[in-house]
Order: structure tokens, then sequence, then C-alpha cells
């Protein structure tokens, strides 16, 4: 009875683990290794598991034992991706018992995001601005640069929160940036809008994704790289059609 | 260059932070960006002057030195290997054929719509190739000092 318990709780632990990887943007094989690793340290020699962007079977090769996990709200949080890592390092070296790793992983569930939602507006709009200087804008319009990237960011976040629609807040987001270069060099500062409008653009581009959907494609899991690559591409098309919108007017 | 390619560092410090990577290996995702960027701007200024190959050659460094930053501090690659590539990727190309679009000039359109694409594309390789030599180079228990 108590192997029973101890093996049921084995489980839900890899389970949550791999939920929490998935949902923080991990690469799917990285995913499906983890589960393997942490559940052969807990003496479940057969786990076979079916990764995907949306939810997660897992089995322990065993009769009775099969569970599945669906994956809401994903959100890239590669904090969170490196202290599953970390659980599941100790846990697999014997360091950490199973009881131990699965208090931790649900504190790290439980966790607001690894950094503060002001802080990541500030470090988008320092990257916009970076940008803008990388993509040769004139010194002199870094500062709209910066307020275009950091509002596109915090627009996109707050509507997708809002609309549970993801892409909705792309478009907006983009949609912000280049009416905002759209009226700053129009109203006759010699600004380049070209730049400006990239650069406000940069924060949103899926960086994650694009990655991930390649890893996955190459390492065989393919319903997790395809469907990843679709929603790269679908963001993209929103930050295009924002932007798209303002240049046809 | 000098000035760009601390900038390109503040970039990729930024989005470690948007991806909410963890603190202390920031600097190190700015480190691993600082890198792609450079190795791709001095690929295409004095080697070969063409987008694709040099946006292949600083992704194949990004992911170099991002599996040696993921051995040293034992965190996924992914930490250091994203916020790597952000600076390569082809927003000014995207952005010019997404313009030509609204303009109607759809062969330019369609032309730099589909460099763009090899582009994000031979990044991706990039990516891909330096993993798969990383992983024969350690399987084959070349010994790299870890901490």
């Amino acid at each position: 009875m108590v192997a029973r318990k101890k093996e049921e709780l084995a489980i839900d632990a890899v389970l949550l683990a791999g939920r929490l990887m998935m949902q923080c943007g991990a690469e799917t094989y990285r995913v499906a290794d983890t589960m393997r690793y942490m559940a052969e340290s807990q003496q479940l020699f057969e786990p076979n598991s079916f990764v995907t962007p949306t939810g997660i079977i897992f089995t322990s090769g065993r009769p009775s034992q099969t569970k599945l996990v669906s994956v809401g709200d994903r959100a890239n949080d590669l904090g969170k991706v490196a202290r599953v890592n970390d659980v599941s390092r100790k846990l697999t070296s014997g360091e950490w018992t199973i009881d131990r790793a699965y208090e931790e992983l649900v504190s790290i569930d439980l966790d607001p995001p690894s950094l503060p939602f002001y802080l990541k507006a500030i470090s988008s709009a320092i990257a916009s601005a970076s940008f803008f200087i990388l993509f040769d804008g004139s010194i002199g319009q870094i500062g709209y640069a910066a307020l275009a990237g950091g509002f596109s960011y915090i627009i996109s976040e707050w509507l997708e929160a809002y609309s549970k629609v993801r892409f909705i807040g792309q478009f907006l987001g983009a949609l912000f940036a280049a009416v905002f270069a759209y009226f700053i060099t129009s109203n006759g500062a010699t600004g380049d809008l070209d730049a400006l409008i990239v650069a406000g653009v940069m924060p949103l581009v899926p960086g994650v994704l694009i990655t991930n959907a390649v890893r996955d494609l190459m390492s065989g899991h393919f319903v997790s790289g395809v469907s990843k690559g679709a929603e790269a591409v679908l963001t993209s098309f929103a930050i295009g059609a924002g932007v798209a919108l303002v240049l046809s007017i | 260059m000098l000035v760009k390619a601390c900038i390109s560092f503040i970039a990729a410090t930024g989005f470690g932070v948007i991806f909410n990577a963890p603190l202390q290996l920031l600097i190190f995702c700015g480190f691993a960006g600082m890198t792609g960027w450079t190795v791709s701007t001095w690929t295409r200024m004095y080697v070969i002057d063409d987008l694709m190959l040099s946006s292949f050659i600083g992704a194949f460094a990004v992911s170099i030195i991002a599996h040696l930053f993921a051995r040293r501090f034992k965190t996924p690659m992914i930490t250091f290997s994203i916020a790597g590539i952000i600076p390569l990727v082809p927003g000014t190309v995207a952005y010019n054929a997404m313009r030509h679009v609204v303009e109607s000039d759809y062969t330019m359109a369609i032309q730099l719509g589909s460099q763009a694409f090899l582009i994000s594309g031979s990044v991706a390789m990039g990516l891909v190739f330096a993993e798969v030599i990383m992983q024969m180079v350690f399987r084959s228990k070349i010994h790299i000092p870890m901490r």
C-alpha cells in the first residue's frame, strides 16, 4: 500500500515537472527527457510519455497508472525552467527525496513569474532603444524608441491577459508602435520611421517559439514542432498586420 | 562597431529579462547575444557579404557559447540561446517585405519575404548544427573543465 502511494506521488511529481516546463517554454525533448530521468530514479522502469504543447500523457508502464495533464496558459519563464531542471537533477542524483522534490515543484508552480512585470516593461524599453541604435537610427530619437518598445510590450501583455487571445495583444501592440512612430516622424522631428517601427515591435518577436519549433522538429517531436511553428507564424503575422495597417494609411 | 557590440549586449540582456531568465545569469545571456551579433556582423563586413551565411555563423557561435555556459552553470541551454539569437532575427528585412506588400510591390515583397524566411531558417540551422556538433564532441569524452 505504501509502495503504491509512493508510486502515485512519483507519477504526480513527474507530470507536474513536465507541465511546468512545458508552460514555461522549455523544448519538448528536454521535457520528455527530464520526465524519463525523474521516473527512472523513482523505480518506474518503463516510463513512456507523449508531450505536446497542450497536454502531456504519461504512463509508468504498469497497469492502471496512466495519467494525463493538460497544459494551459503558456508564459515564457526560463527562470522556472531552470528551477525545475535543478529539482530533477537533485532528485535523480539522490540528493532529495521524492516528497521534498514534489513540495518544491508545487511551490514553483504557485510562485509568481520569476521577474516582476515592471522590470520586464523597463527592460523591453531598453532593448528597443538598443535595437534602434543597431538599426542605424539617429541617437536623438532613442527616447521615442524606448517609449514605443515599452508601451507596445505593456499593451500586448495586458490585452493578452484580458482577452485570452494571444494574437490580439500582439496585433495591437504592433499597431501602437507603428502609430506612435508614424506620429513622431510626421510631427517634423527628423526621425527614422523604419528603424523606429522595427525597434518598437522587437519585444513582441516570438523568439522562444521560433527556437523551440525548430529544435522540436529536429529532435523528432513533430506534433509540438509544427504547432509551435504555427504559433510563431501567426504571431509574426499579427505583428506584421499591425504594422501594415498603419503603413497603408 | 565596438559601441554597437556593447549595445547588442544590452539588447540581449533586456530580452533575457523579458523571458524571465534567472537574474544571476542575465549577464551571460547578454554575452551570448553579443557574441552572436558581433560574429555575424564581423562575417558580413570582412568575410562574405551575405546576410544568410552570416546569420548562420552567428547562430552557430551563439549555440556553441550557450552550450558551454549551460554546462558550466548546469542550466538548460535554452536560457542562453534564446536571448542570444534575438539580435539575429531579420527584423528589418521582414519589415521591408511588409512595407512592399502594403505598397502593392509584390515582386519585391516576395523577394524580401523569402529572404527573411531563409535567414530565419539559417539561424535555426545554425543552432541545430552547433548543438549536434557539441553533442558529438562531448560524447567523445573530450574533457572540458567544469565547475
